[in-house]
């Protein structure tokens, strides 16, 4: 299959080895991935702050660079959740504002093809085992995003038990948020904080080597604790797990490659 | 007993007031530990119902549809009520209301009356004005009695002193009830106030009571409650005046089933209220003489012309999505400056008060979802939320500090070439900011030698982040750097 990659604007920005991951695990399961280079940002940040106005522009620039794709896989929850929830509504608004009178017909068959990371490879594929070895012991963070608007259920669990090596640790608030919220986190940064002391106190309790999630925006929130406490539990996007192989390893063991952190 | 009532006029930002509540670590052990408890309840008696999304959906409908024809459902209630032998009484806003009630309860002849939990009362800050004419109000819900004789705040809207524990409403009683020697155990407690109160349910001659919903179609009231307190004040007293907010109303009688299913369920983790009273008018030898219903709007109108927040007036009042919420479950109830806290409140108590007195509020949530995935009535929260904050924003002006910096972050999403400047930008911009650090807390890879470099300081706007997290430094690559690069290799 021809599967378009939607990076997003801070995995692009801030979590270039996630994206790289990606491209790794898809081609591996034998698809050929393009990116669009005019690609930006979902509007997320803005829309979900207030800024509409701002956000609505993104909608037609997505639309553009990614509706011919066979299927558009995105390692975020939380954009994926954007666009479903939000992007038919601003098509209507942009529409009403006298703008592209086509847009709401071509979101709409466009979003039925764009696809989660995780949620491509259970849910598009029917995959659970894509070869990966990892020997870590490993907890998976539920972003609410992925878990409430999104319906992951437990798929993102079932891809990480078949990765060879890898102990799953359940984590005992799986559905408490960490406190991220995008703008939340700066804007009400003392309870923001004291929601992600919760999580990271459970992150610690499972004994957990490294936490993983398949949104990167929770994992930055979670890590930036873990390194101020000098806790040495490190965060991985899902696709960083699942892209390693026992050919990785040894070429790790043989530090012949860089391993992006 | 008067106390300084929670008025969103008057109160602090959430985020000022958060951090202070942040600090009371009993508070938020209590507050933690109750909705625990409520929270494990209520889903397992949700799992037992294999019809509750069903259950929700025609709740959401029946009120939903409510709304929409709210003119014509408020009419039926006042004729039938009217029928039944009562006076409806329609009270603009909040000063309207007070005037209203003031007025019966002096016509009545008394100069105490008995309340039964009514959040709409609070919210019109009824007991001040009752006392500055003269006249006493004893609450009679367990959870508010506790609030005033604690001369406190509610901060729960089922359960009003959800932040007390109990030694703490043990040292309440003590102190005001004058009882040296009393125990702590919940009986002893609970035993305390019916005697306290049931001096005044043979007393007092006058009720004031809230509602969980009116009937159109019978002109009937409907309370829920588990303590029965309730029902002596509807049935005891000479004369019961209830203030209710208009948009309760409901169609028909049938309409109660789904959502008597839902209330408690949500609400306590039951599967039924103890008492369910419903009644319309007067009758003769049974109950009070005289009824009154004072009609509330405050507001309401206000937002029911408001397509995108309308839904918000479906809330039963359940407190679920408080129950739920992780950033009231950190800060507690007193936070958000208003008797409605909570999810719910973030978004009802802006609109009721025309956005201008609670501009944080709206921003008081991560928008976890946690509240819609648990509202019973389906109230999108998360939804009129992202609608507030916009008008928030609309009423600011674009000429704040994160309005300017927004719009130009948006202005570089609109083109690759001014994203890829930004992202260049971003790092030099960084750069001075930014610790390199050798991977030792990397277990992954640790073969590799690379620095990461780590932020432990941001300035400005977003030096909140890095009070208590550090922040990766932006590596040398983006993806798209390494994906053109890929290309030509
Ligand atoms: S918004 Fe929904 S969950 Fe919250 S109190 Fe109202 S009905 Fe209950």
């Amino acid at each position: 299959m021809k599967v378009a990659l939607f990076i997003t604007c801070y995995n692009d920005t801030l979590f270039p080895s996630t994206g790289k991951a990606v491209v790794e695990v898809l081609e591996r399961l034998g698809h050929t991935v393009e990116f669009p280079a005019g690609q930006t940002c979902c509007g997320q940040m803005h829309w979900n702050t207030g800024y509409q106005v701002e956000a609505l522009p993104l909608l037609p620039r997505f639309v553009a660079q990614f509706e011919h794709a066979e299927a558009v896989v995105v390692p975020s929850s939380s954009c994926v959740a954007m666009m479903r929830e939000h992007y038919p509504m601003m098509a209507e608004r942009i529409v009403a504002e006298g703008g592209d009178a086509t847009l709401p017909q071509r979101t709409a068959v466009l979003l039925p093809r764009v696809w989660e990371f995780s949620e491509f490879l259970t849910k598009k594929l029917g995959l659970t085992d894509i070869g990966a070895y990892y020997p870590h012991r490993v907890t998976y963070h539920a972003s609410c995003h992925g878990l409430r608007s999104l319906g992951l259920g437990d798929g993102p669990q079932k891809l990480l038990k078949a990765v060879r090596g890898l102990e799953l640790v359940e984590i005992s608030n799986l559905e408490q948020c960490c406190g991220f919220g995008g703008t939340f986190a700066v804007k009400n940064a003392d309870v923001s904080s004291a929601m992600l002391s919760d999580k990271t106190r459970a992150v610690l309790n499972t004994g957990a080597e490294e936490c993983t999630a398949c949104d990167n925006s929770c994992l930055m929130h979670i890590q930036g604790a873990l390194h101020r406490q000098r806790t040495g539990v490190t965060t991985r996007h899902i696709a960083e797990i699942l892209a390693h192989t026992e050919a990785s390893e040894a070429a790790e063991e043989a530090g012949e490659t860089e391993v992006n952190v | 007993m008067s106390r300084i009532p929670l008025d969103p006029r008057t109160a602090p930002p959430f985020q000022a007031a958060a951090k202070a509540l942040l600090g009371d670590a009993q508070l938020r052990k209590n507050v933690r530990h109750a909705t625990d408890v409520i929270q494990n309840k209520r889903r397992k008696l949700v799992e037992e119902k294999q019809d509750w999304q069903l259950l929700r959906e025609s709740a959401r409908q029946i009120r939903a549809h409510a709304l929409q024809h709210l003119d014509v459902y408020l009419d039926e209630f006042e004729r039938n009520f009217t029928r039944a032998g009562g006076t409806v009484h329609w009270a603009r806003d909040a000063a309207e209301a007070q005037r209203i009630v003031v007025g019966l309860v002096k016509e009545s002849g008394s100069s105490e009356v008995i309340k039964i939990k009514s959040m709409t009362t609070e919210e019109v800050q009824l007991n001040n004005a009752l006392e500055a004419a003269g006249i006493h109000a004893y609450e009679t819900d367990l959870a508010e009695l506790i609030i005033q004789l604690g001369e406190d705040q509610p901060s729960h809207i089922v359960v009003p002193a959800l932040h007390k524990n109990r030694a703490q409403i043990r040292e309440i009683f003590r102190r005001t009830m004058n009882l040296p020697d009393l125990g702590d155990k919940p009986a002893d407690l609970a035993d305390a106030a019916r005697r306290f109160l049931r001096e005044k349910f043979l007393r007092v001659k006058t009720a004031v009571s809230g509602a969980n919903f009116l009937i159109a179609e019978t002109g009937g009231i409907c309370i829920v409650e588990s303590e029965g307190n309730g029902r002596m004040c509807l049935t005891l007293p000479d004369t019961l005046i209830s203030v209710v907010g208009i948009e309760k109303v409901i169609p028909r009688w049938q309409d109660l089933e789904p959502l008597i299913q839902l209330l408690p369920r949500s609400a306590t983790g039951e599967r039924m209220n103890p008492y369910n009273s419903l009644w319309s008018g007067v009758h003769p030898g049974d109950g009070p003489r005289a009824m009154h219903v004072v009609l509330l709007d405050n507001g309401r109108t206000n937002v029911l012309a408001d397509s995108e927040g309308r839904e918000t007036l479906q809330c039963i009042r359940c407190a679920a999505c408080q129950n739920a919420c992780p950033v009231y479950r950190q800060t507690g109830g007193h936070a958000y400056g208003s008797v409605y806290a909570g999810p719910i409140g973030a978004i009802l108590t802006p609109q009721l008060m025309h956005m201008e007195h609670s501009q944080t509020l709206p921003y008081a949530s991560s928008l976890c979802g946690a509240c819609y995935e648990v509202c019973p009535v389906k109230i999108n929260i998360p939804e009129v939320l992202i609608h507030l904050r916009n008008k928030v924003v609309e009423q600011n002006g674009w000429y704040t500090p994160e309005s300017l910096a927004m719009k130009a972050v948006a202005a570089a999403f609109r083109s690759e070439r001014r994203f890829r400047a930004a992202q260049r930008l971003g790092r030099i911009a960084e750069s001075p900011l930014v610790k390199s650090e050798k991977q030792k807390f990397s277990i992954v890879g640790q073969k590799q030698t690379g620095n990461t470099g780590w932020i432990g300081w941001l300035p400005g706007l977003l030096g909140g982040w890095t009070d208590t997290r550090d922040l990766q430094a932006m590596p040398e690559e983006t993806f798209r750097d390494w994906w053109e690069k890929r290309g030509k290799a």
